[in-house]
């Protein structure tokens, strides 16, 4: 019997590849003919193209033709376009030039003249909700189910909050849990807190750059996306094809982190460009291009008030979060309480706010969204509590901490398996709790030790969909995957569940991916930590179909029933007597000579549509099964990180250094340790980048981003971050996965980003900062008791 | 339909033989520098008529003598990606940010993305493509990543991996703390700094143990 596959380290398969340079992301492509695009940007947050005069650029030598909002589909509002003659944001693309290069259409873009009539624009949700405040789009400043309206609070809801803290006018949102009066009522300690949490950028390392072409009525696009199948539903959407006709390559994506999650609207100018001028078009977006159409993660300004009995149980908490949605209205402010209830477990919980439009970049889903923002926000008070509480920090988690039988959000739904006490209790052994704790608030020269800590839960998983094998000749199995490559090894280590069913060695294992005329199946996206629990169950689902098929060739061969049979190490074989039986690669030669179900001629009726084309496109290569998630589930899939932190803030100059970071996990059975640990750490690393240095900076009176590079806006560099880290996972498998793993990249965020403003605060003496990111300035403001610049509620700053 | 005004539509079309005299004419096939160095027209055209350095020149990459047109304006990383073929080097910012676009040069480890092509004609170029075997055997650095599994998207991947060759060059036996130093000139956005520094002395061991 071959070793289980689940739990080892096993380099995935496009490794190699990856580190010889013959790796191929979407913008090293190549076509006969392949001509280049440039975007002209919009230089205003918010205006109206009246004319444009692109005469001189489409004379110019080399340039082939211009595409405009006028050549693309309308969206209704507030869809975002791929091109618009209203841009929402500095920055948005009005309309692209081709060229036989790309210098070339940069030329022309220069030469292109264009009048504007500057529209009013807004880049603080809280001065859009002034009486008299300007609305970041002309339909209004918020969505109120499916409307777009304007929301607008009095005078006196700002007088009455006065200018430390967050007013709190009429909501667009809200929801309760219990009696939130009633659980004040019943506090010792309440906190009433207003907490600023930044917009940032997702910059992931590759660009969103695309390169299409046409060819026989067909598409063939190349793009950085997280997610394949589901791209290639949203672009036949978007272009107003069959699915047949999209064929779409994206076999390695150079990071997404949430902004690529189907590709990205940006993706369709080539495709239009290329269907206008015949030709295929590669549009290269360029980091100062990213950094506009890159998507970013929704900032807020929250106001919480918390209620703590004496002995620390949460009686009441309270969140009034104003979204920072964008032009495009993506918030995660509301959200957020979902992760705040399974986190803290509040006796008593109300959930209100408001997600307005304003004129920045446009956000998106970024790793843990709603939750990091959320736990970044809230952990810090949680320290803040305990030292007014007399309580251990530890202890006020543990006592605040959710068990099996825990429900939560506003529906206070149960959880497939939760296990974040087990993830405390060995975080604190693993890091040393006991003994750094001594080093809380020691100087020593000029640097002060902080320790911090920070629980962080997280969705990490869906259900439904579907895994298709095939069983070749050659007696190897093909692992068809609808789910993306950006890193995380799912492609390989999710199809490491068929591979156990049916008794595999890795070698024998091909994994098929990337390249949707290779026949993918419907898959979930490749974000929210999906992709573990879905795919796992959907791979499962598979190999047990195609167990059963290889158990039903071997008795109509061989005699018997089925279930005499067994599978493994290449063969299917009778129980009582191995020597009978017969090797995969015959098995697979049957099943085409037996057609209908077995050779992917009959897909089973419950598949996806996508999946059944897949399926018959593979028709006669094997035993083809394809089968869909029926497996049942109850509760919410939730993954944890608890992380640890110490650092040591300079007084004198603000800097922090940090010493260490521990992070450990609930994540059910761990399918890939190495990898796993370097999801856990790399998503904390990416938390203390929201914790340290990324953020925005606007001019206030013209609206442009002056933080618009990585150096202005820097995401963790590897001197920014301990040399000394650690990582583990209670490793207790989750009951409704049939091989007990739940999802890892969400989580590990928000415990990175709140770990280390734990620890700040905790090296401040306990005094809780209520903003990120934390920058030098910031903590050399607080601990020489210096008026900060900028005031409470500021926004970019 | 909208109300702007476009003028200049419709499009004047490019015969193929246009398309092939603007190519003689300007030479180019491509070039990142449009944003850096908006160059007009005629401005371009006064650089080729003075015809300070020549356009074909011959470059050493990877070993190899390469004949390429370049442009006076052009990036190292823009002729290596779009006229030699060679896409293991990346553009990750364009503005020597990020270091996806790390290069050999003489040895040195150089951002491709902030070299002009022009300035590097005799001297000794190595990208990701040049450093396995003629054998297809890794490079002792990329053996080293490939058995700590480092990387996770792998976009820095090549820089980095350039990064460390020029490393152990100078360094051979470099503590974690000298590795992060030397490997600080990249940026991982999936921040997997941990698996990379494992990977740097993994393969700074093997290619001590290969010496």
């Amino acid at each position: 019997m071959a070793e289980k596959l689940i739990g080892q380290d096993i380099s995935p398969p496009d490794l190699v590849a990856k580190i010889t340079g013959r790796a191929k992301y979407s913008e090293d492509f190549r076509a006969d003919g392949m001509i280049f695009a440039k975007l002209l940007l919009s230089p205003m947050p918010h205006c109206r193209v009246l004319r444009i005069d692109a005469s001189a650029a489409l004379a110019m030598e080399g340039v082939f033709g211009m595409l405009t909002a006028d050549d693309v589909p309308a969206v209704d509002a507030p869809g975002e376009p791929c091109l618009t003659n209203e841009p929402l944001y500095e920055g948005e693309a009005i309309l692209a030039i081709a060229a036989v290069d790309e210098t070339t259409a940069a030329e022309a873009i220069e030469l292109i003249q264009i009048d504007y009539e500057p529209l009013p624009f807004v880049l603080n949700p809280l001065d859009s909700l002034h009486p008299d405040g300007p609305n970041g789009r002309l339909e209004g400043n918020t969505r109120v189910g499916r409307e777009i309206k304007t929301i607008k609070w009095t005078q006196e809801d700002f007088d009455i909050a006065g200018p430390e803290k967050m007013p709190m006018g009429e909501p667009s949102d809200e929801w309760t849990v219990g009696d939130i009066e009633k659980g004040f009522s019943e506090a010792k300690v309440i906190l009433d807190e207003t907490v600023v949490h930044q917009s940032l950028t997702h910059h992931p390392m590759e660009p969103r750059s695309t390169m299409a072409y046409w060819k026989n009525g067909k598409i063939y696009m190349h793009t950085s996306t997280q997610s394949v199948s589901r791209t290639r539903a949203a672009l036949a959407n978007m272009l107003d094809l069959d699915l047949e006709d999209v064929v779409l390559v994206g076999e390695f994506c150079g990071g997404g982190f949430g902004s690529k999650i189907s590709g990205s609207p940006i993706m369709q100018v080539p495709a239009h460009l290329s269907r206008k001028l015949n030709r295929p078009v590669m549009l290269r977006i360029t980091r100062y291009e990213e950094n506009y159409l890159g998507r970013a993660r929704p900032g807020m300004q929250a106001r919480i008030k918390i209620g703590f009995r004496e002995d620390g149980r949460i009686t009441a908490l309270d969140i009034y979060a104003l979204g920072d949605g964008g032009p495009y209205g993506t918030n995660d402010h509301m959200s957020g309480g979902s992760t705040a209830s399974l986190a803290y477990q509040p006796l008593n919980q109300r959930q209100r706010g408001v997600g307005v439009y304003t004129n920045t970049p446009p956000k998106a889903a970024q790793r843990g969204p709603g939750g990091a923002q959320y736990i970044g926000m809230l952990e810090p008070l949680m320290d803040k509590a305990a030292r007014e509480l007399g309580i251990d920090r530890l202890d006020l988690r543990r006592i605040n901490a959710p068990d099996g039988n825990s429900v939560f959000g506003p529906r206070q739904g149960g959880l497939t398996s939760v296990h974040v006490k087990e993830a405390i209790e060995k975080g604190v052994e693993l890091f040393g709790w006991n003994e750094r704790i001594q080093r809380s608030g020691q100087l020593n020269g000029t640097k002060k030790t902080g320790i911090g800590l920070a629980v962080s839960p997280y969705t990490a998983g869906s259900t439904g969909f579907d895994g298709l094998l095939v069983i070749r000749p050659d007696g190897k199995l093909q692992i068809h995957q609808g789910i993306g490559n950006l890193g995380t090894h799912s492609i390989a280590d999710t199809g490491r569940a068929a591979a156990d069913v049916l008794g595999l060695q890795w070698k024998d294992c091909e994994i098929v991916w990337g390249d949707t005329s290779r026949h993918l199946p419907w898959s979930s996206v490749q974000a929210g930590s999906q992709t573990t629990f879905a795919h796992t169950r959907a791979n499962h689902a598979a190999g047990m179909d195609a167990k059963r098929k290889l158990q039903q060739i071997a008795a109509l061969d061989l005699g018997g029933s089925p279930s005499d049979y067994e599978t493994s190490d290449g063969r299917v074989f009778h129980r009582s007597n191995p020597s009978r039986g017969m090797s995969l690669g015959a098995a697979a030669e049957r099943a085409i000579s037996l057609g209908g179900t077995y050779s992917g001629a009959e897909p089973a009726e419950d598949l996806n549509d996508m999946t059944k084309m897949a399926v018959r496109g593979l028709e006669g290569k094997g035993l083809v099964v394809a089968a869909r998630d029926n497996y049942p589930r109850e509760g919410a899939i939730q993954s944890w990180v608890v992380g640890f932190a110490e650092v040591e803030v300079d007084v004198e100059t603000g800097q922090v250094d940090l010493i260490n970071y521990t992070g450990v996990a609930d994540v059910g059975t761990v399918l890939h340790p190495r990898s796993l640990r370097a999801q856990g750490l790399g998503g904390s690393i990416q938390g203390m980048g929201i914790a340290m240095s990324q953020k925005w900076v606007f001019d206030p009176v013209w609206g442009v981003s002056f933080a618009n590079r990585l150096y202005t806006a820097r995401p963790p560099g590897m001197l920014d971050v301990p040399l000394d880290m650690d990582w583990a996972a209670v490793e207790i498998p989750d009951p409704q996965n049939p091989v007990g793993a739940k999802g890892i990249g969400e989580p590990p965020v928000g415990a990175g980003s709140a770990a280390l403003t734990s620890a700040i605060a905790d090296a401040l003496d306990g005094r809780c900062l209520c903003r990120t990111p934390l920058t030098a300035d910031v903590i050399l403001a607080e601990i020489e008791g210096l008026e900060p610049a900028y005031g409470p509620l500021d926004l970019h700053v | 339909m909208s109300e702007v005004e476009i003028i200049g539509t419709p499009e004047r079309t490019v015969s193929r033989r246009k398309f092939i005299m603007g190519v003689i004419a300007t030479g180019a096939t491509t070039s990142s520098v449009g944003y850096l160095f908006r160059g007009s027209q005629p401005l371009l055209g006064a650089m080729a008529v003075q015809g300070s350095v020549e356009r074909l020149v011959t470059l050493n990459v990877n070993d190899q003598q390469r004949r390429v047109d370049v442009l006076n304006q052009e990036t190292l990383a823009m002729t290596l990606r779009y006229k030699l073929g060679l896409t293991g080097t990346k553009l990750g910012c364009d503005r020597a940010e990020c270091g996806a676009c790390t290069v050999l040069i003489d040895g040195v480890a150089s951002y491709a993305c902030s070299v002009l092509t022009q300035s590097v004609r005799g001297k000794q170029i190595t990208t990701i493509e040049g450093l396995e075997g003629a054998d297809g055997s890794l490079h002792p650095v990329q053996q080293g990543v490939f058995d700590e599994g480092g990387f996770q998207c792998a976009f820095c991947a090549p820089g980095f991996i350039m990064s460390m060759v020029a490393m152990i060059e100078e360094n051979p036996n470099p503590t974690r703390q000298e590795a992060a130093q030397a490997l600080s000139g990249n940026l991982c956005r999936c921040c997997d700094y941990e698996k990379i520094l494992n990977s740097a002395l993994r393969g700074a061991e093997y290619a001590r143990r290969q010496a």
